[in-house]
């Protein structure tokens, strides 16, 4: 291998920040970049060209994000910005999510694929109404790792006081979302103290940087039970004799082997994995996020939709189950409406059976007399779909846990959905 | 034998796919995938459910690095079956004539089957009327791209852009939908939430997929190095003649003469991107291969589009007000 190939090693982690309109974000994502070197030099003449034309000084870091011209008129971020960034342990991938209460569905987009989630509170104002609704998002898509920045420390005098009340308020939030180790960082995103570099200003913190804790978090979902959705069949020859498919898909988790008795969903077809071919060759065994092609040992009934599995550690064949509902659209949900059900490979009717609740995001209790889920709500229902689905609860698997749902007349995509209860049989 | 050639030794589709006479090691269970194992595979999945999800998808290809880029991972995805869609290049006739050549040899390579509709063609039929005879043409490949679109009744088009290359980028989804009229709408965009690709279409509308999103300047060099893929010569450091012009280097051709008061010079230089020639510019660079290409790219204090387009630099939404209209 050239040592080009080397220059950046190591894997990739995926996280996401959240905050309220002032709670200094951009800047922060803006400092990540510039003191981990991500800036280059003319995005850096581009911000200070429009700092200056505002009639500011210095250096407004949140232009590098802000990337829409409304964004930058108004001076809000309005949607989900990617950035990426590299350090010589790992790359990174920023999912800048805006803070505004209306735009918590780019929130939760951002936040759906996030190994880790960084929640801005602003020290000079402590836990807000959207810091609660950010930590119940994270929590709800089950990120992770959870980090609290509490940013312009330097605007209360770098005091350790109201970090530590901060600190309190927020373990109150975890607890009743039943999000486990938090870790809370105070920080400047303005001055740098904490982000990249420690500064000499919060000698009193002993903890992690920023960037030290996204160097060392895991990423990617455990490795697990494997699954394997089918995404195409390929007629091609592959194997030496007898004309064998190939199912091409990628490993949502666990591993697969060659030799491994696998069973095909949702008919339960028992085989064994006679290769696992790429272009560049066969593998003995694949992992969790690799894309790959599965031929087995005999012909099975198998299609786009299907998954494969191992025995001993089957998903669910359902038709009816509980789910957590994000309601993404300005059209609330419409009781026995018929969506389209977007499940990893497979897309099949379904509608919401019943409603059973929603979540109050004041006191972030469920409210059960509710009627629908409107824009940004977050519910649970009962939901019934035409085909059974191969599925796993949220909590066991992200992957096979997750749907959406589709308008079938304007095909937005209406709500995002995260399996909670398999009702068998 | 070329190095083009030497990538798809042999004529027949399942010759890059014998898995019989090789046998790479064992994957480590328990590592994580490397970033761009991770990249390679994400891209794959994409390309594959938009394939399963569309009627008549085709992929832009354009021989330039990201969509060779794009043609390794549609390899990756489909062998040993023929790509599942046709290339479709919009050719604004300004394009380089090594990169031009280096596009038709790869598809015959590949025995994929390559579209070509020009901006040219599109300003004969009157659907482009130029503002003056020396106008880029860059921005003009919107209606020749959309009238491509109807004319094969195209319901994706894969795209190699990334979204570190520029703001707007950064905001786009990747699966992109477009209205009848070509148009994109930022601030009405689907979301996307885990792998959950939504490629559902009223008629005449057609999505934009960008199985590369994620992907840097750095990690496409590093692909292809990694893959040994072949690249039009015109991205390795080769001698010149332009005109410093801007702050940019403007390459001097028969296209783009240089302005009266303009001394022409010859410099060492090579290109980050290889558009439309009245609107692409080389950089001062020594790299005479992809090694030092990426070196250069790791150490880079310039991006991308800041080093290389005039047309991005008339305002910071340029871009973006592009896309909005149907480009790329």
């Amino acid at each position: 291998m050239s040592q080009a190939l080397n220059l950046i090693a190591g894997d990739v982690l995926r996280f996401t920040t959240a905050g309220s309109v002032d709670d200094g974000k951009s800047t922060l994502i803006g400092r990540l970049l510039l003191d981990a070197k991500g800036l280059l030099e003319d995005q850096l003449a581009a911000v200070a060209r429009t700092t200056a034309r505002r009639g500011d000084t210095g250096m407004d870091l949140s232009l590098f994000t802000d990337g829409l011209t409304l964004e930058r008129e108004q001076g809000i971020t309005i949607d989900v910005a990617y950035r990426y960034f590299a350090t010589p342990r790992r790359r990174f991938i920023i999912a800048d999510n805006p803070g505004h209460e209306q735009y918590t569905r780019n929130m939760v987009t951002g936040s759906s694929t996030a190994d880790v989630s960084v929640i801005l509170v602003d020290a000079t104002r402590g836990i807000s109404q959207q810091t609660r609704r950010h930590a119940a998002v994270a929590s709800l898509l089950a990120i992770p790792r959870v980090v609290v920045a509490v940013n312009k420390m330097d605007q209360v005098g770098w005091d350790r006081a109201v970090f530590e009340k901060i600190a309190a308020d927020f373990a109150g939030v975890a607890q009743s979302l039943g999000i486990r180790g938090v870790k809370l960082i105070p920080l400047s995103a303005l001055e740098g103290d904490m982000v990249v570099t420690r500064g000499d200003r919060l000698d009193w913190y002993t903890g992690p940087t920023l960037l030290e804790v996204l160097e060392t978090a895991d990423a990617g979902q455990p490795s697990g039970h494997l699954r394997f959705p089918v995404q195409l069949v390929s007629r091609s020859r592959f194997g030496k004799g007898e004309e064998h498919r190939g199912y091409m898909g990628r490993v949502e988790s666990g591993t697969i082997r060659v030799g491994d008795t696998v069973v095909a969903w949702p008919l339960g077809l028992e085989a064994r994995v006679a290769d696992i071919v790429t272009l560049d060759g066969t593998l003995r065994a694949a992992s969790a996020g690799r894309s790959i092609t599965v031929v087995l040992d005999r012909q099975v009934d198998v299609a786009r939709g299907d998954l494969l599995s191992h025995a001993h550690d089957a998903p669910s064949v359902v038709r009816r189950f509980d789910a957590r509902l994000t309601w993404l659209d300005r059209e609330p949900l419409a009781q026995g409406r018929r969506y389209w059900l977007k499940h990893g490979t497979q897309t099949v009717r379904a509608s919401i059976e019943t409603l059973h609740s929603r979540l109050d995001l004041t006191t972030l209790k469920p409210v059960s007399d509710a009627a629908t889920l409107a824009f940004n709500d977050i519910g649970t229902a009962r939901i019934v779909t035409g085909r059974a689905l191969i599925a796993d609860t949220y909590a066991h698997n992200r992957a096979t846990g997750s749907f959406i749902l589709i308008d079938e007349a304007t095909n937005h995509t209406v709500a995002g959905g995260m399996i909670s209860r398999l009702e068998h049989g | 034998m070329s190095a083009v050639a030497k990538l798809v030794s042999g004529t027949h589709f399942g010759e890059d796919l014998d898995h019989h006479s090789k046998c790479v090691p064992d994957t480590n269970f328990e590592a994580r995938l490397s970033h761009l194992d991770w990249l390679e595979s994400e891209a794959i999945h994409i390309m594959r459910e938009v394939v399963a999800e569309t009627r008549n998808p085709a992929l832009l290809f354009s021989g330039g690095k990201d969509s060779i880029v794009m043609l390794r991972v549609a390899q990756k995805a489909f062998r040993p079956d023929r790509f599942p869609f046709p290339l479709l290049h919009i050719d604004t006739e300004h394009n380089f004539p090594e990169v031009t050549a280096f596009r038709d040899a790869r598809a015959a390579e590949l025995g994929e089957r390559l579209i070509v509709r020009s901006v040219g063609e599109s300003i004969r039929a009157g659907r482009v009327k130029l503002r003056r005879p020396d106008e880029s043409r860059n921005v003009h490949q919107t209606v020749t791209l959309l009238d491509a679109v109807k004319e094969f009744e195209f319901d994706a088009l894969f795209g190699g852009a990334r979204r570190d290359e520029e703001k707007a980028r950064a905001k786009e989804r990747i699966l992109s939908h477009r209205d009848e009229f070509g148009q994109w709408d930022p601030r009405n965009q689907r979301p996307e939430l885990w792998s959950l690709y939504n490629a559902r279409l009223a008629p005449g509308e057609h999505l934009r997929v960008f199985p590369l999103s994620n992907w840097t300047e750095l990690d496409i060099w590093q692909y292809i190095e990694r893959e040994g893929l072949a690249v039009p010569r015109i991205y390795y450091a080769h001698d010149r003649e332009v005109v410093e012009r801007n702050g940019l280097l403007a390459p001097v051709t028969e296209l783009t003469p240089p302005r009266p008061g303009e001394t022409v010079v010859t410099r060492r230089v090579r290109f980050r991107t290889v558009g439309d020639i009245t609107c692409t510019c080389p950089v001062a660079s020594n790299a005479g291969n992809t090694d030092a290409i990426i070196a250069e790219t790791a150490t880079a204090t310039v991006t991308e589009r800041g080093a290389t387009r005039m047309d991005d630099q008339t305002s910071d939404a340029s871009m973006e007000l592009r896309k909005r209209e149907g480009y790329f």
